[in-house]
């Protein structure tokens, strides 16, 4: 188990290592070049150092980059050239919004994909499985950004049950703890705490379906092929020979033995649900990290842009790593492997 | 029966592709989706032929002209006019030419490259695998589209900086298909014969690994064709692949999105010809993959 836990810490840092250089090289693609790490940098001490010479860009590719590792871990990601705020604050203003977004539409894909599945996988070849089947491939087929315009066209314009854009209704006023809305507004010591919750679940409704709908093809597909080759394994029949009934059989039998593989396709949803939140985002107009990453692309704005991916893609790798320890910890064969 | 079975015992010997076919043809589904896709790819040769106006023609007099089932319709504009009142049938048409044609350039482009790389990691040392396959990882972690926006952003919006993009981010996955697809056939006796007999490596490529590892790559070109198609409408609809007035699904899409309370057809049937596209391509692939699954038992 400590040779597994080694062998992804050490893919980890790598993954970390080349990201870093990736950033690095694009960084120096800007027309800004990495000045605007040094940006918040030239105060009254450095002023003193350097004198009138403001030429403070290393001229050494090496000892350059190593400037910029010890200002990443020092969390100094420049200041944005828009609002001269810095990046790294904006980012953990921005990506709550996201990350609810995301979880939001990844429990609706699971939630409605499992069970799916496990009815197309046991009804094999019967009309329920084809429906299934097709209603995945559909899904699998929808250009998001048009299925989000149907969806509004449907439900905010012709049924007026939902509203189209941000995360709460305006006449609330809710300051962020937690940067998540559903929290926050539960938290919230306003006498109006109740309504503002349901107002913050009224408007994650139409998002995370949009977002959550490729996971749930994804998933659903998944479900049912992992029970379909499950359900023909001996030990299935011989749990239905000792007379176990169907409903047992199925969730403690075969679904146990489909988690393992289930969690990895989960797993590899984080990078689907960020791509997806670009574009849900900018329709919805979501306060998240995707509409921040595209509006800095709109404005030009490289040192949003370099921190948006340096932070969006650590995130990515750090949660494929926790999930990677989650599977060495919760898989047997893995665990046991030296 | 003729008599020329009766003295030699000939027995056909289908080729694979024939063998593919056969079972292709069986799923109707994917047979329908064939002919649709083949429909969508004669509509993109043949744009200029079928298409009424220039796509970038504006009759000003007929602004957000209903298709012509309603009532306030014009068969001379059969999906209606846009809100600069241009044809919505010429420019789709010409759109599924820009779409198919462009996506057509990006799998050249990736699997070109892809297979290259896949080729050479599997021939070559340690050293060298490790490193182009970190390199793959790294791509594959960041989300695709993330990659796609920055890669944009730096060079700047346009078509041909889009395709780039697109291509980048599909490389990986022919490096990984192409990889694993080899080290399976690698070390089988039919591979080791041909090494002894003296084969060069791209004789031992081409005409020895290759036959075999098809089936993947081909599903892989069905998979890339569809996602290239979906990444540059959505480039183009966040307004950073083609631009105006260039008649590009994703870019019409964005151009509507503004006027879509009153004139929805201008959203609903430019998104309709993506989706079927995408979902022809992906039935094809599906129907290919159990074909070749079926023919491989």
């Amino acid at each position: 188990m400590f040779y597994s836990i080694s062998k992804q810490g050490i893919n980890f840092l790598a993954s970390f290592f080349v990201l870093t250089l990736f950033t690095f090289a694009l960084a120096n693609f800007f027309p800004e070049k990495l000045a605007f790490l040094y940006a918040n940098q030239i105060d009254q001490s450095l002023m003193a150092n350097h004198g009138t010479n403001y030429d403070l860009v290393e001229p050494n590719l090496f000892n350059s980059y190593l400037f910029y590792l010890q200002q990443l871990f020092d969390g100094n990601l420049g200041i944005s050239s828009v609002r001269g705020t810095s990046v790294f604050s904006e980012f953990f203003t921005y990506f709550p919004a996201t990350l609810e977004l995301s979880i939001v539409a990844l429990l609706f894909a699971i939630f409605l994909g499992v069970p799916l599945g496990i009815l197309a996988a046991r009804h094999k070849n019967q009309w329920q499985d084809k429906s299934v089947v097709s209603s995945t491939l559909i899904g699998y087929s929808m250009p998001i950004f048009w299925w989000a315009m149907l969806l509004v066209l449907f439900f905010s314009l012709w049924l007026g049950v939902s509203p189209v854009a941000s995360r709460i209704g305006f006449e609330y006023d809710i300051s962020p703890v937690t940067g998540f809305m559903l929290v926050d507004t539960l938290l919230s010591d306003q006498p109006y705490s109740l309504e503002a919750f349901k107002s913050a679940l009224h408007h994650i409704v139409l998002p995370s379906v949009v977002l959550g709908t490729v996971p749930l093809a994804i998933i659903t597909r998944s479900t049912r092929s992992s029970m379909i080759s499950i359900l023909n394994e001996d030990y299935i029949i011989s749990a239905k020979a000792r007379g176990l009934s169907p409903v047992t059989v199925l969730w403690k039998h075969a679904l146990r033995n489909a988690a393992l593989p289930l969690l990895t396709i989960i797993g590899l949803q984080v990078s689907t649900l960020i791509t997806g939140s670009l574009i849900t985002e900018s329709i919805f107009a979501w306060p998240g990290a995707g509409k921040w990453l595209l509006e800095a692309v709109y404005r030009r704005d490289f040192p949003v842009i370099h921190g948006a991916i340096l932070a969006i893609a650590s995130f990515v790798i750090l949660t494929h790593f926790i999930l990677d320890l989650l599977m060495t910890y919760l898989d047997p064969k893995l665990r046991r492997k030296k | 029966m003729n008599s020329q079975s009766q003295f030699y015992l000939h027995t056909r010997i289908p080729s694979t592709f024939y063998l593919w076919w056969s079972h292709f043809k069986k799923n109707k589904l994917a047979l329908v989706a064939l002919v649709v896709f083949v429909l969508f790819a004669l509509t993109a040769i043949f744009a200029n032929i079928i298409a009424p106006h220039d796509p970038t023609a504006q009759f000003t007099e007929f602004v957000h002209l209903p298709p012509s089932w309603y009532d306030a319709g014009q068969t001379q504009f059969v999906f209606g006019t846009d809100y600069i009142g241009r044809d919505l049938f010429s420019r789709l048409v010409h759109g599924a030419r820009l779409s198919l044609s462009l996506a057509l350039v990006v799998v050249l482009l990736s699997s070109s490259i892809g297979i290259f790389l896949g080729v050479i990691t599997s021939f070559s040392n340690f050293w060298l695998d490790a490193l182009i396959m970190r390199i793959m990882d790294f791509i594959l972690a960041i989300p695709s589209l993330i990659l796609a926006v920055v890669i944009v952003a730096v060079i700047g919006p346009g078509l041909p900086n889009a395709i780039y993009a697109v291509a980048l981010v599909l490389i990986p996955h022919f490096v990984l298909t192409t990889r694993t697809a080899i080290r399976q056939e690698k070390n089988k006796e039919y591979v080791t014969a041909m090494i002894l007999d003296g084969a060069s490596l791209p004789r031992l490529f081409f005409t020895t690994i290759l036959p075999n590892i098809l089936p993947p790559i081909v599903i892989q070109l069905t998979f890339a064709f569809s996602t290239a198609i979906l990444e540059i409408a959505t480039l183009g609809f966040l307004g950073l692949g083609a631009q105006p007035p260039f008649p590009e699904w994703g870019t019409i899409l964005s151009e509507s999105y503004n006027n879509f309370m009153f004139a929805s057809w201008t959203v609903t049937i430019p998104g309709l010809a993506i989706f079927f596209t995408l979902l022809s391509i992906n039935l094809v692939g599906d129907g290919l993959r159990d074909a070749m699954e079926i023919e491989k038992k």
